[in-house]
């Protein structure tokens, strides 16, 4: 059955947001025919419409006023909730950003509902709506419907695929008012030093934790992350080490922090706790390096050694650098 | 100032993982025998918050609610230890099997009960659900402006100036009072109470509201009023089996797994 779905989609560099494009192709599967309608708000709005049309969009609400290129929760909740009026949708689509955090659970609210956070899966079945999403710190799976309209979900980066590019597919451009007065202003931002190659987006992610026991054991796994080459190898770090000051918390990866998917994760003196691996279990390969044959990490490892990184990082360097020559 | 923490009281989440068992017929986390329920880690990172910017202000009282069975008492009375005033629980048959907006939706009932509230401050995500949505539902309740995910919140000139923590960074907003605010593990440890705060907290005032005490009707509480229905709780399906690599050196050990990762063409 058709129905109207609207994703609150974001820009990146003036570009559509790669989860955005995401979660058009979820859109388009969900609303068998119906509306795919797309807000897109900041430098850029109009030129990304364009795009957001080969990515499944049929109708794009935009505004190209800059004050929304800093997210300001009063103010894109006020430019969403214009769209919810026009579009009066069955299903609101948000990436589990920053963004999707704020305003998911505002817009809900503002319609007197819930919504329903971090889904991995969102199906239209025979009985209606069902999302299904980590509980417990990822020891559960839990699977929703919704009692009242419309459905706000919120969806997990990588979840989803976009569909393929529908090159030269147009739709309507509806405009969306500027941004109104926020009752927060934002003072200040400093961004964390980016050193090019993204966590999320790289395909080896090299992981220590606390059993690294010093923040310079992060030496030797930057070391390891070299040898496998800096193009393709980033670094991550469980939450026990991010607290302990030893690495910057941008670079903590689980439930409340990164969800990264590489093809290979290497756990390095990381004991494998539910809410670490909420956000690593979607890599393809995990090689876990630990002293102790008990933890949890082996569970959702392909390989493993277990020994003290001390020992085993130098030697694992010397030899991927051996197999590269 | 008048600053209220909303505090859970949730299974264990540091509960291992081979423990933990979902009874699929009543979609329900199966309490694990010897482990105790806990106030959930950013409630009590809220309630840092709430008490440094007390210790700053002077003059100010912290009232800490929680809405849950007559157990969550002992969420409350931490959090009283730690050196909040008073406790608030919310406490009826009626709120039970509620979702994120029922319970939104009473903690505002009670915070427009206790009247002269300035901020209120909560966790990030309860520690259970993992939803992270009562926060900005409180705010959205009562009308207030929200600054979620805050690693430092201080008081300046009736407004509040709070640190948040972004995806790549940090960002300070400015946010007029009232307010609410809800908090991530990187403002720091919580404060551990000294065996004298907790005799003291045993005595502090802890009121029970039920709904009729807020003024609301059962339906639009606990499972008559929820939104979102639960239809099933699984637990996630386990991985294969590892393949450990042995050696009689580490440097073989090192050789093997490079070669394995080598020969299934990961690397
Ligand atoms: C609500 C909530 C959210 C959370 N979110 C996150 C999150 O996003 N990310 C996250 O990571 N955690 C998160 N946690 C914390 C999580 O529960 C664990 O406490 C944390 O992941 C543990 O980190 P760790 O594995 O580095 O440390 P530990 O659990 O202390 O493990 C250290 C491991 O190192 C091994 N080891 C020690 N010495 C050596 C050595 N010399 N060589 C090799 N191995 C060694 C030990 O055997 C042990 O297995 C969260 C917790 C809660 C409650
Ligand atoms: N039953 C409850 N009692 C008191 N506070 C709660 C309750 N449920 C949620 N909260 C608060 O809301 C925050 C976010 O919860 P949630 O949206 O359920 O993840 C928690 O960290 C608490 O501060």
């Amino acid at each position: 059955m058709a129905q109207d779905v609207l994703v609150i989609g974001e820009l990146a560099g003036g570009s559509l947001a790669a989860t955005t494009k995401e979660l058009l192709g979820l859109a388009t599967r969900l609303a068998e025919g119906g509306m795919v309608g797309v807000t897109l708000a900041g430098t850029g709005a109009q030129v990304a419409s364009a795009e957001a049309f080969e990515h499944g969009a049929t109708r794009a609400f935009a505004s190209d006023d800059a004050a929304y290129d800093v997210f300001r929760s009063d103010q894109w909740v006020a430019a969403a909730e214009a769209a919810l009026d026009l579009a009066a949708p069955a299903v609101v689509l948000i990436a589990q950003t920053m963004v999707g955090r704020d305003l998911g659970p505002r817009l809900a609210f503002r319609h007197g509902t819930a919504a329903a956070m971090d889904c991995l899966r969102v199906e239209q079945t025979a009985d209606g709506l069902r999302v299904t999403r980590p509980a417990y710190g990822g020891n559960a799976l839990a699977t929703y419907s919704f009692a009242t309209s419309p459905a706000v979900v919120t969806v997990r980066a990588k979840s989803q695929e976009a569909l393929n590019l529908r090159a030269g597919a147009t739709g309507e451009v509806v405009a969306l008012p500027s941004a109104s007065p926020s009752r927060t202003e934002v003072v200040s931002r400093d961004a964390a030093a980016s050193d090019g190659l993204q966590l999320q987006d790289a395909p080896i992610v090299v992981c220590g934790g606390r059993g690294l026991g010093d923040p310079e054991g992060f030496r030797l796994v930057e070391a390891l992350a070299d040898a496998l080459g800096r193009d393709r190898a980033a670094v991550g770090s469980s939450r026990a080490a991010c607290d302990l000051g030893w690495y910057p918390p941008s670079k903590q990866v689980g439930l409340t922090g990164k969800v990264v998917t590489p093809d290979l994760y290497i756990a390095i003196g990381v004991s494998g706790a539910s809410q670490h691996m909420a956000g690593c279990s979607g890599a393809k390969n995990i090689v876990a390096i630990n002293r102790d044959r008990e933890a949890n990490i082996f569970k959702a490892a392909r390989f493993g050694i277990v020994g003290d990184y001390k020992v085993m990082l130098p030697a694992l360097i010397e030899a991927i650098k051996a197999l590269a020559k | 100032m008048h600053l209220v923490v909303c505090a859970k009281q949730i299974p264990d989440p540091e509960t291992p993982p081979s423990a933990f068992k979902i009874d699929t017929v009543a979609n329900a986390v199966v309490p694990v025998p010897g482990i105790s329920p806990v106030l959930s880690p950013f409630d009590a990172q809220a309630a840092e918050a709430a008490l440094r910017i007390k210790e700053k202000v002077g003059e100010s009282k912290v009232t800490v609610i929680s809405l849950g069975k007559e157990s969550a008492q002992a969420a409350i009375k931490q959090v009283l230890a730690m050196g909040a005033d008073e406790g608030v629980l919310l406490n009826d048959d009626a709120f039970e099997g509620g979702d994120s907006y029922t319970t939104a939706h009473a903690l505002a009932a009670a915070i427009k009960k206790l009247g002269d509230v300035d901020a209120v401050i909560c966790g990030r995500q309860a520690a259970d659900w993992d939803m992270g949505q009562v926060g900005l539902g409180i705010a959205e309740e009562l009308g207030w402006p929200g600054a979620i995910v805050a690693k430092d919140v201080q008081a300046a000139d009736g407004a509040l100036l709070v640190q948040r923590v972004l995806l790549d960074g940090f960002e300070t907003v400015r946010m007029p009072l009232p307010a609410v605010i809800t908090v991530s593990n990187e403002l720091g440890d919580p404060r551990y109470p000294k065996l004298q705060q907790i005799m003291q907290a045993a005595k502090k005032t802890v009121t029970t509201w039920t709904a009729a005490d807020l003024g609301l009707d059962a339906a639009s509480v606990g499972k008559a009023g929820s939104r979102l229905r639960l239809e099933r709780l699984a637990q996630p399906e386990a991985g294969g089996a590892v393949q450990i690599i042995e050696g009689d050196t580490p440097e073989a050990q090192a050789q093997a797994l490079a070669q394995a990762l080598r020969d299934a063409r990961i690397i």
